[in-house]
């Protein structure tokens, strides 16, 4: 299940669903991404504190991207049932804004498809993060260590 | 009807989310697109030459800027994506 929303989620309830969709699962391996106060690279004292996160995204793409990115996690490893939420328009710190969980036989599968949905999230799906602090609004600059947390993949 | 759309920090630099048109008969892939809208639309939008900065989706998945366009498209133009 694939879902780009603006409302939040509750990941007690996503778990109760992924073991129900999950036959035999032997494992449940989930990822819950937040707003941070303060974004790099400006992390510091003198760093202004995020007040809001605008969340864009491209919709329709986004949908294809994610169901994409699934389906290519399901043929490398043993997926019994995977869920990915992502949240949209405007948010405030310490906000869920991501949540992968991949229920799997063995532990091993479970952790690499939630770690390679969430490497190729970063970097593929077309969402764009615009942050709102005291100072004003900043578009977030992509940053190469995604990128290359995504091409770890390839190998 | 060709659709174009514009997304996030380039949507605000161009003014614009983007438009319909007719393409030309000799724009036959996207970096002629871009040569037509630097032409008609003005040089604000020779930023879409920088493949650095811009990334182009074709109904809906992403392309490099040698990709063919029939003309019934949507072509979208977007910085690198930020989300997760």
């Amino acid at each position: 299940m694939i879902s780009v929303q603006t409302q939040d989620f509750d990941i007690g309830e996503q778990h109760r669903i992924l073991l129900a969709e999950a036959k035999n699962a032997g494992g449940v391996a989930t990822f819950t991404g937040l707003v941070r106060e303060f974004y790099e690279p400006d992390v510091g004292r003198t760093a202004p504190r995020v007040e809001s996160l605008y969340l864009e995204h491209y919709p329709g793409m986004t949908e294809k991207a994610l169901a994409d990115i699934v389906s290519q996690a399901r043929t490398r490893w043993d997926v019994l049932a995977c869920r990915v939420i992502h949240r949209v328009g405007e948010l405030r710190a310490g906000d869920q804004i991501v949540y992968v969980g991949v229920a799997s036989t063995h532990r091993g599968d479970a952790f690499a498809a939630a770690e390679f949905i969430m490497d190729y999230l970063k970097t593929s799906a077309p969402f764009w993060k615009k942050q709102n602090t005291g100072q004003g609004a900043q578009w977030i600059e992509s940053r190469a260590s995604d990128e290359d947390a995504r091409k770890r993949w390839d190998k | 009807m060709l659709t174009i759309n514009y997304f996030a920090s380039l949507r605000e630099e161009l003014g614009s989310g983007g438009e319909t048109l007719t393409l030309p008969e000799q724009v036959t892939d996207v970096a002629r697109l871009i040569d037509h809208l630097v032409q008609t639309k003005g040089e604000s939008w020779s930023a879409l030459k920088d493949s650095s900065r811009v990334l182009i989706a074709v109904d809906q998945v992403i392309v490099d800027r040698g990709h063919r366009l029939h003309g019934t498209e949507e072509v979208a133009f977007f910085p690198p994506m930020t989300g997760g």
